[in-house]
């Protein structure tokens, strides 16, 4: 599938309710002396057009459940599903054919090149969909024109202020359309006024149908999205989802089932 | 497109992609990556591939260069000289040839041309008579016939050479390493040496002979003037027959000669065909080839350690490129190939500068010693073909090792 196809999927992808990810029960126990248990069997359902932000302090296990959320790693145990696949089924290739039609990634360091231009950066963001470069090149300039950053396409990346950049990494991540995109501290390196146009720019994605996950360790910015999802030592300790903005299963612990 | 079956049913219409593979293309693009941004680094990680190819190229580009000038001048000089020689009976005394042998030669079919020298023996030639007798500069006076040069291989430097006029008179003309030897580089009018008492005028110096190196060191006199002032006896003992400029005649006559020159006792006559021996010294390698090409292959071998070793540390530095390109999409293979290509292309680039170090060498040398700048095509595509495979074998561990990071792992640690 080429991400073309991927972003043609988005007016006949699966109504609002099913849920493009889902963690059930997930857990991730990192080995060492003592073993450190990221996540506690955490379980969780975003459907497609969501806005949702994961917020917690450091060390609360947010950024494992981004990697686990992004394929980028494996549960020790339970179940992740993205798109209706299950993660554990696939292989190391088809997770990578997963992420590259599916899954855009915007990071906190913004991993731009500075061997080439703002568009060829945008453009490698195609480079592992078997897009050709001319093609990945125009979607590369479709991209930058939705974050407002046509006119910097020739320039290189440290000509760039570091809201632009960022916006350059978020059109890198768009450009295929993917149906999910997963941002990492996006504004955690940016002011709080440039920030807050990056937070918008999210905003105006998911109002176009992408499902946006934030992952923050900065309430003002959970405290934007409709629906928070707050974490602590390894659980969920709060999910908007459920629809009262307050703590959900007992107070710690998200619903646990079949454990 | 595969799908993964077993997938929870409750979620339909998405399929399993498929990762997408990277255009050759695209694949040389991301190999480039590390040689355009750090071209210090590339050039001087590529200059042990550089200097091992280029003396590969070097080595077999001189040696391939020389042996196409002497194959060359071999043509020039015609491949149908004979030569017969005096050989020795079977008690081990110097046989004679006989006096008759240059005219019964003439008479085989084939035979275009026959010369011949015979050796005067116990006498010995000076500038002038005041040079004392043992300052003989190991010169030779041979007779020699009028058609000399022309089937021997040789031409005049300077002069004229002896004729039907001056072989009869006490006239001399000295071969190229005889001239050297007593000083002469040019004929002037009246120029005479001094040999057993009498003046013998100079008329002519001949250039170095390539096929009869023996009458470089000769003074050469016509054979009725041997035997009128020198009491020669008139025997031949060097023949030069040269034949129809076809190899199967050549051959025939080579057979016949022995038999010709000296019927009683042909297996006292020695003939050989000169162009032979110059050819298996055109294909014979120098001892110093083996150096060189030992010392190219020890610096091919630092070369590939200097790549891995640059290939190792880029892939430290480039984690959080490694990790990015996997959470766009990168299958590891699609990593193990960048990296991989990227070594191919250093060491690629390395191995094209040693062939044009090397052709530029081999250049350099042909032209100062007026030779052809011959290439063998082994050498160049050899020598590419070496740094491709070293590049391969170079880059393949960094190569697996940045596959094999985890996208957290490249991603999240500095």
């Amino acid at each position: 599938m080429t991400a073309a196809q991927a972003a043609g999927d988005l007016g006949g992808r699966p109504a609002g309710t099913v849920p493009v990810l889902e963690l059930e029960n997930v857990s991730k126990v990192y080995p060492g002396q003592p073993p450190v248990r990221a996540l506690d069997r955490v379980s969780l359902a975003v459907t497609a057009g969501e806005l949702a932000a994961v917020a917690g302090p450091s060390g609360s296990g947010k950024s494992t459940l981004l990697h686990l959320m992004g394929t980028l790693d494996q549960p020790t145990a339970g179940t992740v599903r993205i798109t209706g696949l299950d993660v554990a089924r696939m292989t190391d290739r088809e997770l990578a054919g997963l992420r590259a039609a599916r899954i855009g990634f915007v990071f906190q360091q913004f991993f731009l090149g500075e061997h080439q231009s703002v568009l060829g950066n945008v453009a490698d963001g195609l480079l592992y969909a078997g897009i050709r470069r001319g093609q990945r090149r125009r979607l590369a300039a479709d991209a930058l024109g939705r974050v407002g950053l046509r006119h910097r396409a020739a320039a290189r990346p440290t000509q760039l202020s570091g809201g632009e950049r960022q916006r350059v990494a978020i059109a890198r991540a768009i450009a295929g359309r993917p149906p999910v995109v997963l941002a990492d501290e996006p504004t955690g390196n940016l002011d709080s006024a440039t920030g807050t146009a990056i937070l918008a720019l999210l905003e105006e994605l998911n109002a176009a149908g992408t499902t946006v996950i934030i992952i923050t360790h900065d309430h003002a910015v959970a405290a934007r999205t409709r629906r928070r999802i707050e974490m602590l030592d390894g659980h969920i300790i709060t999910d908007t989802a459920a629809g009262t903005g307050t703590a959900v299963g007992g107070g710690f612990r998200h619903v646990q089932e079949g454990t | 497109m595969t799908t993964t079956s077993g997938h929870s049913a409750g979620t339909a219409a998405w399929a399993a992609p498929v990762p997408a593979r990277l255009r050759p293309g695209d694949l040389a693009a991301l190999a480039s990556i590390g040689l355009r941004t750090r071209k210090l680094r590339a050039g001087l990680s590529a200059l042990g591939i550089a200097i091992g190819v280029a003396a590969i190229v070097a080595v077999l580009g001189l040696a391939a260069s020389s042996s196409a000038a002497l194959l060359a001048e071999i043509q020039a000089l015609g491949t149908n000289l004979l030569t017969v020689t005096n050989g020795q009976t079977l008690t081990g005394t110097t046989a004679e040839l006989p006096a008759a042998a240059p005219g019964m030669i003439a008479r085989l079919p084939g035979v275009t041309s026959v010369q011949d020298t015979g050796t005067v023996s116990g006498v010995d030639v000076y500038k002038s008579p005041y040079i004392p007798s043992g300052e003989t500069n190991a010169l030779s006076v041979d007779a020699a016939t009028v058609g000399l040069p022309a089937a021997a291989g040789t031409s005049l430097a300077q002069g004229r050479y002896l004729n039907a006029a001056t072989e009869r008179e006490p006239v001399a003309v000295l071969g190229a390493a005889a001239a050297r030897r007593l000083g002469i580089d040019r004929i002037r009018p009246g120029m005479r040496i001094w040999a057993r008492g009498q003046w013998f005028y100079l008329t002519g110096i001949l250039n170095p002979d390539t096929y009869a190196p023996q009458i470089d060191s000769a003074v050469l006199i016509g054979f009725p003037a041997a035997e009128k002032y020198l009491n020669f006896d008139g025997n031949p003992s060097e023949i030069y027959v040269r034949t129809v400029n076809t190899p199967a005649v050549t051959t025939r006559v080579d057979s016949l000669l022995g038999y010709q020159a000296n019927p009683e006792n042909p297996n006292q006559v020695d003939v050989s065909r000169p162009s032979d021996a110059l050819m298996a010294q055109a294909d014979a390698k120098g001892a110093l080839d083996t150096l060189f090409l030992g010392l190219g292959a020890v610096a091919l071998l630092v070369g590939a350690i200097g790549v891995a070793n640059i290939m190792v540390i880029s892939v430290l530095e480039r984690r959080s490129e490694i990790g990015l390109r996997r959470a766009l999409g990168a299958t590891r293979g699609q990593i193990r190939a960048q990296f991989l290509a990227e070594a191919i292309l250093l060491s690629l680039a390395g191995g094209a500068a040693g062939v044009i170090l090397g052709t530029a060498a081999t250049a350099a040398y042909a032209r100062g010693h007026r030779e052809l700048l011959v290439i063998p095509p082994q050498a160049w595509a050899g020598g590419l073909a070496a740094a491709i495979i070293i590049g391969a074998l170079a880059g393949l561990l960094p190569a697996i090792r940045a596959a094999r990071l985890s996208p957290t792992q490249a991603l999240w640690t500095v």
